[in-house]
């Protein structure tokens, strides 16, 4: 039984996008998403998961439905006050990294403690000290062409938490990563990431890191087919922050 | 954020020197055109500026511009004398002779002739070498530094040289600078009795009188007056010197040719940098769309591209008119181009432009990002 606290939840949750055709991502979504839980999203290409993702964070505007999180209406706030919402509230981590090329490691993790207003000095100062943490400090000054797959997604996950967000949201992490470096990955996200006050969402296609889920959610066809409490096994072995 | 912005922009090498090279080309182009336009118009009247001593110039009615003078009748300098308010008046000669040296070599002439008792209409201050009163001698003459040079390419300046004008013989007792006329014609001043002498006779043979008003009299008020009393035209220096340059930009293609060159100036500077630009901007859309995902306000991003976009068009102006400044010292020594000179109207103007071309050019760019959707981060 969960016992934790609901960060988020989407009820009858439809997203529509108008073009040349008429195309219906999510088709009535129910799902609970909980606090200190990692909720990985899975299903085949097309099934609406990263439509999911966009609209629980506040990238994408719902059609219709309801969506809470960590107490707001995400989905009916103005652009202005998502925008804010995001800045606040949601860490980001993304497939291709998105690492700004010109900027250094330290620098890149930076970036959202910049965009909230803190001084440049010193957000950088807290970038390297996180990355220290993360075990990049030798790289810490490295432009994101120096660096692995593997040191590219650690810097996108110390960017992904340096702000203290209440939900991190995590887009095919370890697509772009062997097995081993992807697992190592995973492992980092587990340890700075994973907090009772704060909830993870993960899409995935990548079976090999189901592990560290503690639910699943399996989509099709833009509905919530069945929401699987996994109980994270492979995170049982790693130490929490 | 304002170093994420310039260390995106200096990050891509290419485009960034690019942008730059395409702002310094056109603020030097720009600048360039619009000064050289300025000063060949200005060479003009060039004649009329140099006269300093006058306050107004009278002319016959039929006179457009100082290139194509109709003669006064020796009673119209004792009816300007006449009017109230005339301090002083006197005549001036102005005719294009031609000019032969020893060696054979021939030039058509500008010919000044100054009142023989005042030498009104001389160029005060601007003797190189000679002396002004020296004109007073049998066939003296003056002639500006780069006729002389035309003559006499090599060598000390040296006064009592010869010349034949018109078949007859003129000394030289002085040399000045002059400024450079619109047709690089020498610059040659004598006195009036002399100068009707070197060209051939018509029934009348005053080209204008100048006049001076007298002491708090206004000048423009008093050319008014010497119109209605006389029936010539009578303009101040500076109505009359604008009066020509206005003929020529009415009446030739100078205007046309110049403003292609700075249209093109302009075309490429708008198209190439906005081109530029918005590549540059297409080129980064994965992570502006990343920094809007993170929650960068679209008014942040604006501010970025506008950064951007005036840094390249501070740094690019800077180097073209650096360029330009370059330029016209370099040419300021030729005699063909003295005179041309980097107008500050131009300094300024063209900062104005650019700062048009940096904005219209980032509009794209900030279309582009404004209706960008920070979704886009989650398409592979």
């Amino acid at each position: 039984m969960n016992t934790l606290n609901l960060a988020g939840s989407a009820r009858a949750l439809t997203k529509t996008f108008q073009s040349a055709t008429t195309v219906h991502a999510l088709r009535g979504v129910d799902l609970d998403i909980c606090d200190g839980e990692m909720t990985m999203l899975v299903g085949p290409s097309g099934c609406g998961k990263t439509t999911l993702l966009c609209v629980i964070a506040g990238l994408l505007e719902k059609t219709a439905g309801d969506v809470q999180m960590l107490g707001q209406r995400v989905a009916d706030q103005s652009a202005r006050e998502r925008v804010a919402f995001r800045r606040q509230h949601v860490g980001f981590v993304f497939q291709q990294f998105n690492l700004l090329p010109a900027l250094t490691a330290a620098e890149n993790v930076a970036v959202p403690l910049i965009a909230a207003g803190r001084k440049r000095a010193a957000a950088v100062k807290q970038g390297m000290a996180l990355l220290a943490r993360l075990g990049m400090a030798e790289r810490a000054g490295a432009l994101p062409k120096e660096l692995s797959g593997g040191q590219q997604q650690r810097v996108a996950l110390a960017r992904a938490v340096i702000h203290q967000p209440s939900l991190i949201i995590c887009d095919e992490p370890t697509s772009a990563l062997d097995a081993v470096t992807g697992q190592q990955v995973m492992q980092l996200l587990t340890e700075v990431s994973m907090r009772e006050d704060r909830a993870v969402v993960v899409v995935t296609h990548d079976s090999r890191i189901f592990g560290f889920a503690d639910t699943i959610a399996h989509m099709e066809d833009g509905r919530v087919e069945r929401v699987v409490p996994h109980g994270a096994p492979a995170r049982r072995a790693v130490p929490q922050a | 954020m304002h170093f994420i912005a310039l260390r995106m922009l200096t990050g891509d090498r290419a485009k960034y020197l690019g942008l730059i090279s395409t702002i310094a080309f056109a603020s030097f182009l720009l600048a360039n055109q619009v000064s050289i336009f300025a000063g060949i118009i200005k060479r003009t009247a060039s004649q009329i500026v140099d006269v300093v001593d006058a306050d107004l110039w009278v002319m016959d009615p039929a006179t457009e511009y100082i290139d194509e003078v109709k003669p006064l009748k020796e009673t119209d300098l004792l009816r300007v004398r006449g009017v109230v308010d005339v301090a002083w008046a006197v005549r001036l000669f102005k005719s294009l002779p031609r000019i032969t040296a020893p060696d054979g070599r021939l030039r058509q002439a500008i010919l000044l002739g100054l009142d023989d008792a005042t030498l009104i209409g001389a160029p005060h201050g601007k003797l190189r070498l000679g002396r002004l009163e020296d004109l007073r001698e049998p066939d003296a003459i003056l002639i500006d530094y780069a006729g002389y040079r035309y003559f006499w390419p090599d060598g000390e300046l040296t006064l009592d040289r010869t010349l034949e004008m018109n078949d007859r013989r003129v000394k030289i007792v002085g040399i000045v600078d002059a400024s450079a006329p619109f047709a690089t014609f020498p610059v040659v001043f004598s006195r009036y009795s002399q100068a009707v002498l070197f060209v051939g006779r018509e029934r009348n043979q005053m080209s204008f009188v100048l006049a001076k008003a007298a002491a708090g009299v206004e000048s423009a008020a008093l050319a008014e007056r010497i119109s209605q009393t006389t029936g010539l035209t009578a303009l101040t220096g500076d109505a009359w010197a604008w009066r020509t340059m206005q003929y020529y930009l009415q009446n030739t293609g100078i205007p046309v040719n110049f403003g292609i060159t700075i249209g093109i100036a302009l075309i490429v500077g708008i198209v190439v940098m906005g081109q530029t630009f918005y590549l540059f901007t297409i080129e980064n859309l994965k992570q502006i769309g990343a920094l809007k995902a993170i929650g960068v306000a679209d008014r942040t991003l604006v501010g970025m591209i506008l950064l951007q976009a005036l840094t390249v068009g501070v740094i690019g102006y800077s180097i073209g008119m650096g360029i330009c400044a370059t330029f016209f010292e370099i040419t300021k020594h030729n005699l063909p181009t003295r005179g041309l000179v980097l107008l500050p109207e131009a300094f300024i103007g063209v900062a104005g432009v650019v700062f048009a071309i940096v904005i219209v050019a980032s509009l794209l760019s900030i279309r582009r990002v404004l209706v960008l959707e920070p979704a886009l981060v989650f398409r592979g």
